[in-house]
């Protein structure tokens, strides 16, 4: 007894043996069927390895036998909360691909629906991510508000979360009569939310005693794992593809690229409430600016790529994603690869979460932001 | 460096190496051999420092596969695809860039999943999303008889 007594106590510091736990799939901060083998120490986490797969639906195969406008719709199965965004970026890629110039008409609506759409996704994550540490009252909000978004996007293009309303070429319906006026009443009224929420949990003093200095990914380390989209810039890594690489309308607006110094998990809170406000004021300068004309090129019923390699990077909600076509000419694609923003991120998580404890861990995730369907496609 | 620069640069470092102007970015299809040498320069040489590596991606081809790696340098701003092929399909072999860019070592994981390439030095190769039973999807030839319904 004395032996295994001595085992244990080396110092004043009583330790006990390494113990696994397994995290999800089932598990309401993993927001999905994410699996991650804990390895703790007590309540120390000293390795996460996330086991992944549980809902790999083989996009990737199955865009070999579809043709390019099939594509489309399955990418907003991947990262559902950044649809519009994923649908874009394949259409980019096509439009590119065949050099075809969209109406301006397209790149100011699609800009807008990116915003409104980066909105939704946003509010959605603020307020599951109060919910993750233990802030029920915030859930309610955010959904209560994310409505609005969504009724919006019903309207035009009769869907509410898996959208398909970029086709290539434009998009697939002009907008709704009643589109612009409501989207300004929403502006209008959701920017007096913003303060409210900031209320709820941003200065709540218990929020901040959880994330503040927890989790901290350093800059380095952010491109060494390529963590983008609002984590990677909570770090100071300057990865906006908005702005390095400007897409539709993002070169005609002024806007910042807000960037984060600390790195940790209060800072990629804070970093996405401030980009919430930057996004209203996107759509501030485009709505009333929405010139007249067409809604879309005519293309031809069947279409082709020319034989080559074609990539295309787009900033959705979580990050950068990448659509990396190669064509052989046919009407079906040789091979695509999506790359998805959670992936890089999710294998973050090990190297910053060490030595954290387990509700630390939930913290970390919370701010990071993931969807599961992004991960496995 | 513009891409001229860059595909100047590369063609006097590296003579043996092809390297030409893809349809967006320039491209150059490295040899397994020196592969991971050249990764390491890429990321050491202070005039390219590509630091972020942005994807990595395997590809199928009749006689070889293909991994493709998008680089992109967060202090130059500019952007590079390499290629390099393995020798055959039977026993697809490269090395592994993971000490270089901690995020590869995901990348091929995910890479040997789907379509069977094994890394070498890899610090822990496992299947990523699938389970033993399956063989390579992403391969050309792969025929899955529990899951498609002839008709």
């Amino acid at each position: 007894m004395a032996e295994i007594i001595e085992k244990f106590i080396t110092g004043d510091e009583i330790k006990t043996d390494e113990y696994l736990v397994n995290m999800g799939p089932q598990h309401p901060s993993t927001h999905g069927v994410l699996r991650l083998l804990v390895k703790l120490e007590g309540e120390i986490v000293h390795n996460v390895e996330p086991h992944i797969g549980y809902i790999h639906s083989g996009i990737e195969k199955m865009t070999e036998a579809l043709s390019y406008p099939q594509v489309i719709h399955l990418t907003d199965r991947m990262d559902y909360l950044s649809a519009h965004m994923n649908n874009e970026a394949v259409c980019l890629c096509i439009e590119n691909a065949l050099q075809v110039e969209v109406p301006e008409r397209v790149k100011y609506i699609r800009t807008i629906f990116d915003e409104l759409q980066r909105l939704a996704s946003h509010q959605l994550w603020w307020c599951a991510s109060g919910m993750d540490l233990g802030a029920l009252t915030a859930f309610f909000y955010g959904l209560r508000d994310r409505e609005d978004i969504l009724d919006i996007f019903e309207e035009t293009c009769g869907a509410r979360l898996t959208l398909n309303y970029s086709v290539p070429g434009g998009v697939m319906f002009d907008i709704h009569p009643d589109f612009q006026r409501k989207v300004k009443e929403f502006v209008k009224k959701f920017k007096k939310k913003i303060p409210e929420y900031d209320k709820l949990l941003t200065g709540n003093i218990i929020f901040q005693n959880r994330t503040k200095g927890v989790g901290i990914l350093s800059k380095e380390d952010a491109i060494a794992f390529g963590v983008t989209g609002p984590t990677g810039r909570a770090s100071g890594f300057s990865c906006d593809i908005r702005k390095h690489h400007p897409y539709s309308a993002y070169p005609y607006i002024k806007f910042d690229e807000k960037l984060g110094t600390d790195g940790d998990s209060f800072m990629r809170w804070k970093l996405r409430m401030d980009e919430m406000r930057e996004s209203l004021h996107i759509i501030e300068q485009l709505i009333d600016n929405i010139p007249e004309g067409d809604y879309g090129v005519k293309m031809k019923a069947v279409i082709k790529l020319p034989e080559g390699e074609f990539y295309q990077r787009v900033e959705t909600a979580r990050g950068e994603f990448g659509v990396y076509i190669i064509s052989d000419g046919k009407k079906n694609p040789y091979r695509i690869k999506f790359r998805s923003p959670g992936f890089s991120n999710l294998f973050a998580i090990n190297h910053i979460a060490k030595g954290w404890k387990i509700a630390d861990l939930v913290a970390i995730m919370a701010t990071f932001d993931l969807v599961i369907p992004d991960i496995d496609r | 460096m513009t891409n001229e620069q860059l595909i100047e640069h590369l063609s006097k470092a590296y003579p043996d190496e092809v390297a030409l102007q893809g349809n967006q970015y320039p491209e150059i299809t490295v040899s397994r051999e020196i592969l991971h040498a050249f990764m390491q320069n890429m990321k050491s040489d202070s005039n390219l420092s590509f630091d972020y590596l942005v994807c990595e991606s395997g590809v199928d081809y009749p006689a070889f596969l293909q991994v493709v790696y998008h680089l992109e340098s967060t202090t130059h701003k500019h952007f590079l695809v390499v290629k390099s092929n393995t020798e055959n399909r039977e026993t697809p072999a490269l090395d592994s860039v993971s000490d270089i860019w901690p995020t590869a070592e995901f990348h091929e994981d995910e890479i040997f999943d789907l379509l069977g390439i094994k890394f070498n030095n890899h610090p822990h190769l496992r299947r990523l999303f699938l389970d033993e039973t399956w063989g390579f999807p992403l391969r050309k030839d792969f025929y899955d008889d529990i899951h498609v319904v002839e008709r």
